[in-house]
């Protein structure tokens, strides 16, 4: 009995703070456009039976059917699963040299370095983010270093490098804490234990060490890549017009545009897209608690 | 010495196959192992025994690779072994933890080796079904590691390290983490495949049992230093120090003064007949429990002296008593117990005569 009262408040907590938006937004995404406040019809009252009937009633798909109309959007699901993929391979290429040190390091330089890695949480994302403008911009702090050494300066913000920069920095504990987890459960002997039987370092390094960051390295990579799809911040801040993620097309359509019912459906397709990563890496983690 | 008796090291014709000449290894300021010199000739089953801490594992790790003499020369079969990485090394190891790759089944944990040398499919198919095969884990070539038993890995990592057929194979520690039970039946088994495959034996252990059960030679090592190597009987009817005697089983150490054929121990008590050729001076009589006979009367032989039962711990076959000597001293006497508890005659607090034969003990002068 106290076991299943424990586990009421996880289910509570994604009734509230999941399903029932959910359910709002789903809904909007099946009215109609409307010049209104809010900006769709019908509105629907669960006060008001009748107005039930005038919501079934203008049930369709026409917001869907205009996101696969629109070259736009899904274009911008692409390219946003473009940019999230790329930025999950870098932030990997740049995570596990850095899980690896860490994990190699003595003893008694670990909580240091990984002290280092979480240092940047306990100050706002957004505050970070805009800090990457005052260093990537034109006449910013990196091409007045750049200026002293005597190298042309570089125009990267506004383009899809600033936005992989900021996307990089900013989900690389990510990619990092999970990675030196795996790594330093690996018991050194092992890697001896190659050697012993005639392999060389980097060989016992492709066998052995990375098969057993397997695990580390699923738990990164989606822990980056799910976030990343939907990134909004990042590609608004240091992107250009022409770096396009559904993260920043939602927001426009909602804000800019007032499309409701579009920006509403968008939302939805989104979540369906990242559900499937996420099922995923649920069955991979659970395939690892089964060995 | 017979021709059937194994003792290549009293042969002057043998060449050693592991050789270590004067090996120091430092770390940092501390001396792990301080200008050690061993020869161990091909076949042996060869211990390095010591207490934690004393430099046994660093002077195996050596052999291995694993780590680099600060000094001294290691050779392999009059090769030196200095520039010679652990992977090139004719030497495997069985790791204290078993080291089994976990992400591989028993099969390819014992293949691993064999396939890095690029031995063809069928021969590496062939060398595992032989390594399952000596140590009885056919049944459990597909299991992981974490889905057998602690015996059973043990099992593995020694399949796994004779795969390649070393000529030296190396054991850390190899059966620490077995019981009781099982680690004595291990030890004959491990013996048995020692002398079926012929390959010369290296084991670390701090089990003075264990050692002397399996071991050819042994080397007694304490802070770095080798304190003797000799055979298992050698060292315990011969130990060349009091060190030696005390780790190897349990010893009475009674100090005194030497004088060529008697010890003068205590005041006022009469000197120990004790046969040996030590140099006279101060020095230590050692005797082991079981060679003090212990009786209610005064016994004729070489040495006797009273004492008061101060007790008594009961092993079930043997009975070990504590005897206090005059001037204070406890000596431990062993007898079996061939009689039924009930009819035991000698009980705590009883006087009691302690006594041996003048060749029953040892004079040890450090």
């Amino acid at each position: 009995m106290i076991r299943r009262v424990i586990l009421w408040p996880p289910y509570i907590w994604l009734l509230i703070l999941f399903l029932l938006p959910f359910a709002l937004v789903f809904k909007i995404a099946l009215s109609d456009y409307a010049i209104a406040i809010p900006p769709y019809t019908p509105t629907f009252d669960w006060a008001d039976p009748s107005s039930w009937g005038a919501t079934l009633g203008a049930l369709d798909f026409e917001n869907f059917q205009w996101l696969l109309d629109d070259p736009l959007y899904y274009t911008a699901y692409l390219s946003s699963l473009r940019i999230a993929l790329v930025a999950t391979v870098l932030a990997l290429l740049i995570g596990y040299p850095m899980a690896y040190a860490m994990a190699r390091a003595p003893a008694h330089w670990r909580p240091l370095l990984m002290m280092l890695v979480i240092l940047p949480f306990w100050s706002s994302f957004l505050i970070r983010i805009y800090a990457w403008i005052g260093i990537l911009s034109n006449e910013g702090f990196l091409n007045m270093v750049l200026g002293w050494v005597g190298i042309p300066p570089l125009s990267i913000i506004n383009t899809n490098t600033a936005v992989y920069i900021g996307l990089v920095y900013a989900y690389l504990p990510f990619m990092i804490l999970p990675i030196f987890a795996s790594l330093d459960r690996i018991d050194p002997s092992l890697l001896e234990a190659a050697e012993d039987l005639g392999c060389s370092r980097t060989e016992a390094f492709w066998r052995i060490t990375v098969p057993l960051s397997k695990a580390g390295i699923f738990a990164g990579c989606f822990l980056v890549f799910i976030p990343v799809v939907g990134e909004y911040i990042v590609p608004s801040l240091l992107g250009g017009s022409n770096t396009l993620m559904i993260g920043k097309v939602l927001v426009e359509e909602f804000f800019n545009n007032r499309d409701w019912t579009v920006a509403s459906a968008v939302a939805v397709v989104l979540l369906f897209v990242l559900v499937i990563p996420i099922v995923l890496f649920q069955r991979s983690a659970e395939r690892r608690d089964a060995t | 010495m017979t021709d059937d008796v194994f003792a290549p090291w009293n042969d002057p014709g043998q060449s050693p196959l592991i050789r270590y000449a004067n090996v120091t290894k430092k770390f940092g300021e501390f001396t792990a192992i301080d200008n050690v010199s061993i020869d161990i000739f091909p076949g042996e089953f060869f211990a390095l025994l010591g207490p934690s801490g004393c430099g046994k594992t660093t002077l195996m790790r050596m052999l291995a690779g694993f780590e680099t003499p600060t000094s001294g020369i290691i050779s392999l079969g009059g090769q030196d072994m200095g520039n010679v990485p652990p992977n090139k090394r004719p030497v495997n190891m069985m790791f204290q933890s078993y080291a089994l790759f976990p992400h591989m089944n028993v099969w390819d944990n014992i293949a691993f080796g064999l396939r890095r040398d690029g031995l063809p499919k069928d021969q590496v198919a062939a060398r595992v079904e032989e390594m399952l095969r000596l140590v009885q884990l056919q049944k459990f070539a597909k299991r992981k590691p974490d889905a057998i038993s602690g015996g059973q890995r043990q099992r593995v990592a020694l399949a796994r390290s004779l795969a390649k057929a070393p000529k030296v194979l190396l054991l850390d520690e190899p059966l620490g983490a077995l019981d009781k039970k099982l680690r004595q039946e291990t030890q004959f088994e491990l013996v048995d495949i020692q002398e079926k495959t012929g390959t010369t034996f290296m084991i670390v252990t701090h089990d003075q049992e264990e050692a002397m059960t399996v071991s050819t030679r042994i080397a007694v090592m304490d802070e770095g230093i080798i304190k003797q190597i000799d055979t298992p009987a050698s060292l315990y009817e011969a130990p060349n120090s009091r060190y030696v005697a005390d780790f190897i089983g349990d010893v009475n150490l009674i100090e005194g003064d030497w004088r060529g054929d008697t010890l003068h121990w205590a005041e006022g008590q009469t000197p120990l007949a004790v046969q040996s050729d030590a140099p006279v001076g101060k020095a230590w009589l050692a005797l082991r429990p079981e060679k003090i006979a212990i009786s209610k009367d005064q016994a004729k032989a070489d040495n006797a002296i009273p004492g008061q039962v101060i007790d008594i711990a009961y092993l079930g076959n043997l009975s070990t008593y504590v005897v206090e000597i005059p001037g204070g001293q406890k000596i431990r006497a062993q007898a079996t117990n061939a009689r039924r508890l009930s009819r035991r005659d000698i009980t705590w607090n009883d006087t009691v005569w302690l006594s041996w034969t003048s060749t029953a003990g040892l004079v040890l002068s450090e």
